[in-house]
């Protein structure tokens, strides 16, 4: 199982005819089962192919052409354009986003987002590389060509989420060389407002039964991981989770601006030693090292399985067994 | 991008918000022929991009234009925080009955700007959410639909305010909320909003803050301040280090090569992308490493580009060797990374098996990046070496000297 997408999953390109997008939809198509890319939108540019994907002008002649509703549309079209491509895509019943561009001026993300609100659609991303399932199906950059995706992500137990694209490859690279492979992973871009952020991706996650843990990358700048640790609390979560934070240098440095447009420490509570503390309550365990990730993961299901097995019931609260002071609450 | 107090005030009356009489002085000259016109006493408040002003004495009262002239004389030569003022704002001093806050900002969990409004202004809003929780407002907006008056009005009378102050400061408030969306701002923010002996309301200080991805569609609003492309208004002026290091980045189109930051240290760092340059860099520091700057490679750069980057870091003075990291890269080649800082060693006169400490760029053509490598006997790793493992590595190699 996965989520957000799997084998069945169709969806359009629009910008499909710019350079990164022509790779993008080859890599799509090469990788895992094949996705089925039903067309590809560039006004001005109806009755061309990108590698056998037919464009189209409009959303709504790609869905006509398809016969069916289309579920997904990759948004690749520069920034000044992007919002009127989502807007099109949603109100042409399209239930998933998944905005590669970058830049994107917040006003208009939070309008794209509050149109998917009211469309009952998601967003991932902008700025983001998009999902993969391991040897499935991938929906955006992800990895990189097919052939390079292949040795970075493997079928397995752990959802990955992810604030940077790159990171969430080097991630999964090194769980699958350990032999921890990936249910799914997501790339939800690095950006200040987005459209799904770690806890909206949870109960996905929770709902899927081959998921066992999370590892989620995370960098300094906004609420999110606050809106996690909340979350997980809340909800009594059956998922351990195995957080990496980068950038923990930026604390020494707020007001500046490093990595990703979200990342920017204007107050106290977007510092890194502030969320590491709030991650730590919530008994989500960080790494000191991407390298410990895999250990860390293998310990924290085996903690798991054996109190499910002993209570019958999973609690939200952190692991007595779990690596403790050695690599879990680095809160400074 | 954060505006200067001026610019905040000229961008708060554009948008219809009342100010008092006030003027923009880069002289002491100018600041007494301000003076003169508001003809009373004035506050001469120094235009830096930084907190502290009052501390700082950055901010000062005087009775006449010849006193305004004095203060303007200082106060242009007083650094505060390590910045010089771009000038001093001459103000009207007005007789303040009561001070309220009002301000906008993004909440990123709802995914919609907030509302913020107290009747406790001219104190920071922080630490009156803090202690004075019932005495902070907050209303959050659709950007799809139209702003309405009535949301800035339910905001204000959440607090108990009514009567004649209600009415007068709804439209402040609605105002404040528009230009907030109008002008792509992540803040904007009138401490204090004063009403006055007079019963007027005014902004007696604003602060701004744009969001840099607007910058190309804010062009008519720059152009009237004044504000040039060049002018970054990063938390600490740029360095003439790091102005190379966007010339750098300026010199094609293809991919990135940016966001080059100076710190002193000894190992050069040529590492990428946004995430992977966060995670080597505290990487680096956790091994007791110390780096002489911070950039973001990425999206495929020209030979050209990674040449000109990593020239720039080799020729910066007290670097030993430089570090060639990545995340694992899926679209940036690596064979076009090696060449380039191959090339950038060798141009300098340097060994590049010297002078690189470790190469660990795993993913796209990488097998061909490392026959390359191989061949200039270049310390290198794929991805079985860890982000972690290639920082230590490269610090170590400083340790025992060149």
């Amino acid at each position: 199982m996965s989520i957000l997408v799997d084998e069945s999953t169709t969806f359009i390109v629009q910008g499909i005819t710019g350079r990164e997008a022509v790779n993008l939809t080859r890599e799509c198509l090469d990788y895992g089962k094949g996705a089925k890319i039903v067309g590809g939108v560039t006004p001005g540019r109806r009755g061309r192919d990108v590698h056998g994907v037919p464009v189209f002008d409009t959303v709504a002649q790609a869905v006509e052409h398809h016969g069916a509703p289309i579920h997904g549309s990759v948004v690749t079209v520069p920034p000044a354009f992007t919002k009127d491509a989502v807007f099109e895509a949603l109100e042409n019943a399209i239930k998933l986003v998944v905005i590669v561009t970058e830049r994107i001026p917040r006003g208009d993300v939070a309008q794209m987002v509050e149109l998917a609100g009211e469309r009952g659609a998601r967003i991932i991303g902008p700025n983001c590389l998009g999902i993969i399932v391991p040897d499935v199906i991938k929906m955006g950059g992800i990895g990189g060509p097919a052939r390079d995706a292949a040795k970075s992500y493997s079928p397995g137990p752990v959802g990955v989420i992810s604030r940077s694209g790159g990171m969430t490859t080097e991630m999964s690279s090194t769980l699958t060389a350990a032999g921890l492979g990936q249910s799914t992973a997501v790339s939800i871009g690095g950006d200040a407002i987005i459209g799904s952020s770690y806890a909206e991706l949870m109960p996905l996650f929770e709902a899927d039964p081959e998921t066992e843990a999370i590892v989620i990358y995370t960098e300094p700048g906004g609420r999110m991981e606050a809106e996690l640790a909340r979350w997980v609390t809340d909800n009594d979560s059956r998922l351990p989770i195995v957080a990496f934070m980068a950038g923990r240098f930026m604390d020494e440095m707020p007001g500046m601006s490093f990595g990703h447009a979200g990342t920017i420490v204007e107050g106290k509570e977007d510092t890194a030693s502030e969320k590491i503390a709030r991650l730590a309550e919530a008994g989500i365990v960080v790494a000191e090292e991407i390298s410990q990730i895999p250990e860390i993961v293998r310990e924290q299901i085996a903690a798991r399985t054996a109190r499910t097995s002993t209570s019958g019931k999973t609690s939200g609260l952190p692991l007595a067994s779990s690596p403790g002071g050695e690599l879990g609450g680095t809160a400074s | 991008m954060r505006f200067f107090e001026y610019e905040s005030r000229a961008i708060v009356a554009k948008a219809g918000i009342p100010v008092t009489k006030h003027g923009f002085a880069k002289t002491a000259l100018e600041a007494r022929e301000i003076a003169k016109e508001i003809a009373g006493p004035v506050v001469i408040k120094s235009q830096v991009l930084t907190g502290g002003r009052m501390k700082a004495g950055g901010v000062q009262f005087a009775e006449t234009p010849d006193e305004a002239a004095g203060h303007a004389e200082r106060v242009l030569e007083l650094e505060i925080g390590g910045h010089m003022p771009r000038g001093v704002l001459v103000d009207s001093r007005a007789a303040v009955k009561h001070e309220y806050y009002a301000g906008v900002v993004w909440d990123g969990i709802r995914k919609q700007p907030v509302m913020l409004f107290s009747d406790m202004g001219g104190i920071d809003i922080e630490e009156v959410a803090e202690q004075h929780p019932d005495h902070v407002a907050r209303g959050h907006f659709s950007t799809l639909r139209p702003f309405s008056d009535w949301q800035a009005k339910q905001v204000i009378a959440s607090l108990g305010i009514t009567g004649a102050t209600l009415n007068r400061l709804t439209p402040i408030l609605a105002k404040l909320a528009r230009l907030f969306l109008r002008y792509d701002m992540t803040l904007a923010e009138i401490n204090p909003l004063s009403e006055l002996e007079s019963g007027a309301f005014v902004a007696l200080d604003a602060h701004m803050d744009m969001e840099n991805e607007a910058r190309p569609r804010q062009q008519e609003l720059l152009r009237e301040l004044g504000v040039g492309d060049e002018e970054t208004r990063q938390a600490r002026e740029a360095t003439p280090f790091e102005l190379a290091g966007e010339e750098v980045d300026a010199q094609d189109h293809r991919g990135v090569a940016g966001n080059v930051t100076e710190f002193d240290g000894n190992l050069g760092l040529v590492i990428g992308a946004g995430g992977g340059s966060l995670t080597l860099f505290d990487a680096v520091r956790a091994h007791g490493g110390d780096p002489a700057n911070y950039c973001e490679i990425g999206g495929n750069p020209s030979v050209r580009k990674a040449c000109g980057l990593a020239k720039l870091v080799l020729q910066k003075p007290g670097v030993e060797r430089i570090a060639v990291m990545m995340s694992i890269v899926s679209n940036t080649r690596v064979d076009i990374v090696a060449r380039g800082v191959i090339k950038a060693c060798v141009e300098l006169g340097y060994d590049p098996a010297e002078k690189i400490a470790i190469f660990r760029v795993p993913g796209a053509w990488e097998e061909e990046g490392f026959k390359i490598l191989d061949k200039y006997g270049i310390d290198y790793a794929d991805r079985s070496m860890s982000l972690d493992g290639a920082a230590k590595r490269a610090v170590e190699k400083i340790g025992t000297g060149a």
